[in-house]
């Protein structure tokens, strides 16, 4: 492993993230709500060791896979770590574990929140909270190679270490060019959609809080209650509508702009995304009214937003659904582990893997009943690599894996059971809130330490789809020569 | 510029390699996910799967704003469709490879018809660079330039060289032959020598001058020249067809060992006054028999590179006086530079560098990678608007890594010195360390721009600062 180069990548990470700070410790001057000199020793921190981690002079300037993977992996925790040292050092959050837990829960788009009150929070705090979405969403380090003017040889490997989906590609030759257009994209939907819920009638600061929470597909709120507090009707259907935009591929938008508009309907992936999206909402609405819950366009507009915000992993809520029928629980439990498209913000196992699975296990049946047919698993059109499609089988695996073993961990706390299995899969797919304890209305304030550490885990596990997490703690990662 | 390279074979990977570091947006295309994988790993480029002369596929890769279109696959014919879809459908300028000798032979009408803008012929060049080698047997290498009234050699130094300690400023009759020491290669790394630079042994230097003035350089330093006779090749391939050609018009006499009867029997067919040799070329047995020892030189041609440098090897051992091999895969070239066999030829590398020269545009006449990649000679052609014409060199902001080694006025070979111009047509010869240069004005550092160019270069150095 190239340790030097790994080390002077985090470094060049660090002064990102310092000058990502910046606008949030801006807005605190604004404010004037005292958390200003929080933010500048933080910043006085991350810079000094981000300067000392950059003179660290690499020997080779390549980078391999697994270099990749370490960068990412650690790149995650560290700026995690540093991230949350706002929270501890203004005295907002005075536990570290439960800074850190914030501060993960942000950058990883999950909105999963440790505390009980937040309106009471300075705005600086608040703006950052929701600016570790923004930033975490499209991913901290291809914004890193996105400033960068150039880049070593192999940088290809840490987008595609960060970047979800089972085979990231590349939209124009240049690495850096197609993390500047990734970025000018996000930064699009983000300004139209903060301009659209000022028009709503939501305060401007507020506005950026959702967008940032929307466009992320984070879920992290201004209000106790979330997006509930406004009841804007307006407001709803606007984040609703974004908050679907921002859990399709990215890349597509690009080639609607290059003037290929066909390309959204005709993308198997996204067809696939919005029928579960159309039929999740027929069923949820059907299921509320039938309860007489609401009235069917009180459903309506209830499931559609629920819908929306639980299939990207989103996570804000405009009503307590853990009270609603165990058949719409189900339907949102479910829909946690699908999650976004590939090269979106959401997180969760992605479509294309899930259709891709359905289409392997069709394969299979076929093979069975013509045991000397060739089958080749197809998606829009092209035969979809054997490799790759092993490699989703293990991802679905390992995804389960983790899922147990962390509910086991999680579970030694002696919390009911809908409380444990959905915090964690809540976590996991980067959601935020689950069902009882940790429902819409509730928070993770209640967790042991053990819990909160898996489930930061589980969160940075779920955001960088689980390898380079796991690698990180393989023995001959480590090791300088490996046999 | 937007180029589209068809093929991810070595020549498709080197290309796409030294174009993207150039910053060019390369797209690769390439019916085998294996190739692809390698050049998507390791290079900033943008692969594409699928066939090359596929109309969607071509479409996807982004024929249309594409400014270049380069098609190297395996086969002569994939090549030409691909150009003539490619310009059909958009492409500004298309490359293609063509070795088979049938199509060479009617390459003027193919490249009207196809509308080709360049055709490269790898085995072609490489027959003419070895032709080229054996009319300075002495050097490792030689280059050619100004339509071949300059030419470069490469010499390794060995001991028994008076030259071994001797300071560039102390070389023997600078002023009657000028000849320049243009770059030294020295433990792996390129130098651009001084005056003071001192020549050690076991260096590798590159010798620029007009052909007698280097001629009398080596008999000055005593490093005998050998008039080349006879010559010995193994493997009768389209390289040793074009090159018997090449090297009957300069009254060499060859001939050819090669171990596949039919081919022997094509061979005799097509070059009648050769002699064609059916026989293992690595059997020391069959070499001594036909006396290696009194060859001048030995030239191993067939399509396996283990082949080609052990056979090299043997001839080396049992007496001739040259030798030479090609290799067709370029990641072992510093091992084999160790073997003691004096010259390597690669077609491919010849074949990367011909199409860089295209790529870099009209005013590069010539363009050469020495030293592994590390530094360039380029010929360029002074145009009159060019900023640097007219004043003497001394005066001009020059790039500390380039040398302006040869000025070639008409039938004059100037080694320019400080006082000396450049005029409008003069054909200049530059030796460059780590930078592209696509014209003249290129030489020299920008001073002039104000605060935009400030802020720039400003940003270029944090850029390089913190590169990681």
């Amino acid at each position: 492993m190239n340790f030097r180069i790994i080390l002077r990548s985090l470094g060049v990470l660090l002064i990102c993230e310092a000058i990502a700070m910046l606008p949030s410790m801006v807005v605190s001057g604004v404010y004037h709500d005292g958390v200003m000199a929080a933010f500048a020793y933080t910043l006085l921190i991350i810079i000094l060791s981000g300067i000392l981690l950059i003179n660290v002079k690499p020997e080779r300037r390549s980078i391999y896979a697994r270099d990749g993977f370490a960068i990412v992996g650690f790149g995650w925790i560290l700026i995690s770590f540093f991230g949350a040292l706002p929270f501890y050092l203004s005295g907002a959050i005075p536990s570290i574990i439960d800074s850190f837990f914030e501060a993960i829960s942000g950058f990883t788009t999950t909105g999963a929140s440790i505390l009980n009150e937040i309106e009471s929070l300075p705005e600086g705090l608040l703006f950052w909270r929701s600016f570790t979405h923004w930033i975490g969403g499209m991913g901290v380090l291809v914004l890193t190679l996105a400033i960068l003017p150039s880049i070593g040889e192999g940088a290809f490997q840490i987008m595609k270490a960060e970047s979800p989906g089972p085979s990231p590609g590349k939209l124009v030759p240049k690495l850096g060019k197609t993390a500047q257009i990734l970025y000018g994209i996000y930064l699009a939907i983000t300004f139209v959609q903060i301009v659209l819920l000022v028009a709503a009638g939501m305060p401007l600061f507020d506005s950026c809080i959702h967008t940032f929470g929307t466009v992320g597909t984070g879920g992290f709120s201004s209000k106790n209650i979330s997006v509930g507090a406004y009841n804007n009707i307006y407001a709803e259907v606007i984040i609703t509508i974004f908050m679907l935009i921002s859990g399709a591929n990215f890349s597509l938008y690009y080639q609607m702009m290059k003037g290929n508009v066909k390309a959204l309907l005709k993308d198997e992936e996204f067809r696939f995304y919005i029928t579960v999206v159309f039929t999740s909402i027929l069923f949820i609405t059907v299921n509320l009214y039938k309860y007489s819950l609401y009235s069917l366009g009180e459903a309506l507009r209830h499931s559609s937003f629920q819908v929306a915000s639980i299939i990207t992993t989103t996570g804000y809520s405009t009503v307590d659904f853990d009270k609603w029928p165990v058949f719409s629980k189900m339907i949102l439990f479910f829909l946690m582990f699908i999650g976004g498209c590939a090269g979106s913000t959401g997180g969760g196992i992605k479509n294309i893997r899930i259709l891709l699975l359905i289409k392997a296990v069709k394969a299979e049946l076929m093979q069975i009943i013509h045991p000397r047919a060739i089958y080749h698993v197809r998606f829009g059109g092209k035969t979809v690599d054997g490799k790759v499609l092993s490699g989703i089988k293990s991802f679905f695996f390992a995804y389960f894996f983790i899922f147990v073993t962390a509910v086991f961990l999680v579970s030694i706390d002696g919390f009911d059971m809908i409380t444990t299995l959905s915090s964690v899969a809540a976590t996991l797919s980067n959601i935020g809130p689950g069902f009882a304890m940790v429902g819409p209305m509730g928070n993770f304030s209640q967790m042991s330490v053990l819990s909160k550490l898996v489930l930061s885990l589980t969160m940075l596990i779920g955001r960088l789809e689980i390898y380079p997490m796991l690698l990180l703690t393989v023995p001959s990662f480590w090791r300088k020569v490996n046999i | 510029m937007k180029i589209l390279i068809i093929g991810a074979g070595k020549v498709g990977y080197n290309l796409a390699l030294v174009l993207s570091q150039e910053n060019h947006d390369v797209t690769i295309i390439d019916n085998y996910y294996e190739a692809l994988a390698k050049a998507e790993e390791n290079l900033d480029v943008l692969c594409i799967k699928g066939n090359g002369v596929s109309t969607n596929v071509l479409m996807e890769a982004g024929i249309k704003e594409a400014d270049l279109l380069i098609a190297v696959t395996d086969s002569d014919e994939v090549n030409m469709v691909c150009c003539l879809t490619g310009k059909k459908l958009g492409a500004v300028r298309t490359v293609a490879r063509i070795r088979d000798p049938e199509y060479a032979r009617e390459l003027t009408i193919l490249k009207e018809q196809i509308g080709l803008d360049m055709v490269i012929n790898p085995e072609h060049a490489a027959a003419e660079e070895i032709a080229l080698n054996l009319s300075f047997p002495s050097a490792i290498d030689v280059l050619s330039f100004a339509k071949g009234r300059v030419k470069m050699i490469e010499l390794k130094i060995t001991e028994d060289m008076p030259l071994v300690g001797m300071k560039l400023k102390n070389l023997p009759n600078r002023n009657l032959h000028p000849i320049l020491i243009g770059a030294v290669l020295r433990d792996g790394k390129a130098i651009v020598p001084k005056g003071d630079f001192q020549i050690k042994k076991d260096d590798l230097i590159y010798i620029l001058g007009n052909p007698s003035g280097i001629m009398y350089f080596l008999k000055t330093c005593k490093i005998v020249q050998v008039k080349i006779k006879n010559v010995m090749v193994v493997g009768a391939g389209r390289i040793a067809y074009y090159l018997t050609q090449m090297l009957s018009e300069m009254g060499i006499r060859l001939k050819i060992v090669e171990i596949d009867r039919q081919k022997c029997e094509e061979f005799a067919e097509l070059l009648p006054d050769t002699l064609i040799i059916n026989g293992d070329g690595t059997d020391e047995g069959l070499l001594l028999s036909e006396n290696i020892g009194e060859m001048d030189a030995f030239i191993s041609l067939t399509g396996m590179d283990e082949e080609n440098l052990i056979a090299a090897l043997v001839a080396k051992q049992n007496g001739a006086k040259k030798v030479i091999a090609k290799i067709s895969r370029m990641n072992y070239m510093a091992v084999i530079q160790k073997l003691g066999i004096d010259n390597v030829i690669c077609p491919k590398l010849t074949t990367t560098d011909q199409i860089l020269k295209f790529v870099r545009g009209n005013s590069v006449e010539t363009l050469h990678r020495i030293l592994e990649g590390q530094a360039e000679i380029i010929e360029l052609i002074a145009k009159g608007d060019s900023k640097i014409i007219n004043i003497p060199l001394k005066k001009l902001k020059i790039s500390k890594d380039v040398i302006v080694a040869t000025i070639v006025r008409k039938n004059e070979i100037v080694i320019p010195h400080g006082n000396d111009m450049i005029y409008e047509d003069d054909r200049v010869i530059i030796i460059s360390k780590n930078s592209k240069i696509s014209e003249l004005d290129d030489l020299i550092v920008e001073s002039s721009g104000g605060i935009q160019v400030e802020l720039q270069n400003n940003i270029k150095k944090l850029g390089s600062i913190i590169n990681m």
